[in-house]
């Protein structure tokens, strides 16, 4: 079964008197444990399908099901409970919460999910262990290099132990160094079976993936496969 | 429970992380509560200690004064109580234990008083009977009271405060020697036990006569205005005693049915009353201050909540982005709201009592503070109040907002 299922979404903004079609009728299935790519030029639609994916947005028309659960009609506390636990997003800006030190920022997904204080505790250590940033935990966001706050917020992401992994442009802000750590640590989660979508305008990226799906115009204009560069 | 608790720990965090900020916003708050428990505290401690002295009047004394209307006091036409309205209580009136005149000197000219070359103004000086002393349970700590020979023979003899022997510098007690009263010599036969002070004037400054003496002295040709205390015997008949020297004293004034009293009788329990109505009036002004100071600092506290919001949009986006619902943000910004106005409301009630400790301090005579449980409770739970009413905005715009706009924001 798929983890995701796009049918015919659509998606449409209103500019003053014009309406925008940024999704214009989109059908996608996704896999467990699938690497994808999403590229396309700026204007294809690629931020509204991340966002839709994400459950931060909902679509105008179509349906969307995730995990076996329509998500279109949902209201905006069941998606906030689906971003939750179906869902670790990772930005290109990071976003780390500033004022909080990379356990706390890693503890705060499992807060909305009434844990108790040590739980959490004990669940994002085990999730900062396994980004390699056991001795950075008490460490605020500013205090850390771009590819060190990149695994916090990678962390942040895993630690609920959400069906996909959704990549918005996850190296945009790193050198090509800690970019090839990066693409390294997400071939590896991809390995212990994470379903992993990025959303990407870098072809180098994109490579990595095992699947690349195009689009322009809101369509998807292209899907393949490949295999790893 | 665990969402409110968690609530709390990220308000403690966001607060602490805008120290400065926090602080001055909730400085409104903390003047307005500062500033009434201050006025509170002050006022409370007067009326606690003036409460104390009336009650050394004793609550079954009654005062009796001559009254005339403003009208009247314009006309030049003035009421005014005798000696033949003492004697006609005196008669007339039942279960009536002590009763004494007391003779004010209305020129003042009997102030001037001396002794050896040292010579002073004394508050007051007046005469009373032999009774004054049971009256107003004031008794001599040295020598000895009025016989009422001194009062049939219009003995040149007084009683004084502690402050006269001070402040004309009489050696020793004080009793037995002579201190010149207006234009005659008197006796010291007995000095007062001190009262203190009220309000940083003190209560010890005055000189007691017998009251034929006082005549005496302001010449006899005049007929003076006089007041009238007395002791009830029975508290529980002391509405019957008042009425019926209402009904004397008008009989004795020629009061037609339709004209007012002429003068007015006053229980120390009325006295009191009066005085707590002062009181009260005070409070309420006081309440009504701080009612706006707390709307001003309310308004402080939306605005910066606002800003906040504003502020903060990307990490709202953040949190929602990780599963935070709209309750979730909603009650972490009330949250914080309440806790900054309930910090702002303990620091003014410190800051409050503070305040009034050291009013109380730097007056001379002026009573301790005093901040009734009340007024803290009352403090602390106008200042939860103003949090959620003016928190409840800002914080609902914060719950509202789209996450993908937050995120995005720069």
């Amino acid at each position: 079964m798929s983890v995701i299922e796009l049918r015919d979404v659509r998606r449409e903004y209103r500019m003053g008197d014009q309406t925008v079609h940024a999704l214009a009728g989109v059908d996608l299935d996704i896999e467990r444990n699938e690497y994808v790519a999403i590229i396309g030029p700026s204007g294809s639609g690629k931020s509204s399908m991340m966002n839709i994916i994400g459950c931060l947005d909902r679509p105008t028309a179509g349906t969307y099901t995730l995990n076996g659960r329509a998500v279109a009609e949902m209201n905006d506390t069941e998606l906030a409970t689906v971003r939750n636990q179906d869902i670790g997003f990772i930005f290109q800006s990071f976003n780390l919460l500033p004022r909080a030190n990379a356990l706390q920022n890693v503890m705060q997904p499992l807060v909305y999910r009434r844990m108790s204080i040590a739980e959490r505790r004990r669940q994002a250590t085990d999730a900062l262990k396994h980004v390699g940033l056991a001795d950075r935990m008490d460490h605020l966001p500013n205090q850390l290099s771009g590819g060190q706050r990149q695994r916090v917020a990678v962390a942040r992401a895993l630690v609920g132990r959400p069906a996909i992994l959704l990549a918005d442009e996850p190296t945009g802000n790193l050198d090509s160094a800690t970019t090839a750590e990066m693409m390294a640590l997400f071939d590896e989660l991809h390995s212990q079976g994470q379903t992993i979508i990025i959303v990407t305008h870098e072809p180098d990226i994109a490579a990595h993936c095992l699947r690349v799906v195009r689009l322009a115009d809101g369509k998807v204009a292209s899907d393949q496969r490949q295999e790893r560069a | 429970m665990y969402l409110f608790l968690e609530s709390l720990r990220s308000a403690f965090i966001a607060i602490r992380a805008h120290g400065l900020r926090s602080m001055l916003t909730a400085l409104g708050i903390i003047i307005g509560v500062a500033s009434v428990v201050a006025v509170v505290s002050i006022v409370q401690g007067l009326s606690h200690t003036v409460n104390a002295q009336f009650q050394g009047l004793g609550s079954n004394s009654v005062t009796i004064r001559s009254f005339t209307p403003f009208q009247q006091q314009m006309r030049g036409r003035f009421a005014r109580l005798t000696e033949d309205d003492l004697r006609a209580i005196r008669h007339r009136v039942d279960g009536i234990s002590q009763i004494t005149p007391i003779l004010f000197d209305p020129s003042g000219r009997n102030s001037q008083v001396g002794y050896r070359a040292q010579s002073a103004f004394v508050g007051q000086v007046f005469g009373v009977g032999a009774s004054w002393m049971e009256v107003n349970q004031l008794f001599p700590q040295q020598g000895r009271f009025f016989s009422p020979s001194d009062e049939e023979r219009r003995r040149l003899v007084c009683l004084v405060g502690v402050d006269v022997v001070e402040n004309l510098e009489i050696p020793g007690s004080g009793v037995g020697e002579f201190i010149r009263i207006g234009d005659e010599w008197c006796r010291i036969i007995g000095v007062m036990e001190s009262r203190g002070e009220l309000l940083g004037f003190s209560q010890d400054d005055f000189i007691l006569l017998p009251y034929s003496t006082m005549q005496r002295l302001l010449g006899t040709t005049r007929r003076f205005d006089i007041q009238i205390q007395l002791v009830v015997d029975d508290l529980n008949r002391m509405d019957e005693v008042i009425d019926r020297i209402r009904r004397v004293l008008r009989q004795q004034h020629n009061l037609k049915a339709g004209e007012g009293d002429d003068f007015r009788v006053q229980t120390s329990e009325q006295l009191t009353e009066s005085f707590n109505a002062i009181v009260n009036t005070v409070t309420a002004v006081a309440g009504g201050i701080v009612g706006i100071s707390l709307l001003v600092g309310g308004i402080g506290i939306m605005n910066i909540m606002l800003v906040s919001v504003t502020e903060r949009t990307r990490e709202i986006g953040i949190l929602k982005a990780l599963g935070a619902r709209r309750a979730d943000i909603l009650l972490q910004f009330l949250i914080e709201a309440v806790l900054l106005c309930l910090l702002g409301g303990l620091i003014g009630i410190a800051l409050g009592y503070g305040i009034g400790a050291l009013v109380a301090v730097m007056l001379p005579g002026f009573p301790p503070a005093h901040v009734p449980l009340w007024a803290i409770l009352l403090s602390v739970g106008f200042s939860a109040a103003v949090g959620i009413v003016f928190g409840i905005l800002p914080a609902a715009k914060a719950s509202q907002l789209d996450p993908i706009e937050s995120l995005r924001y720069e």
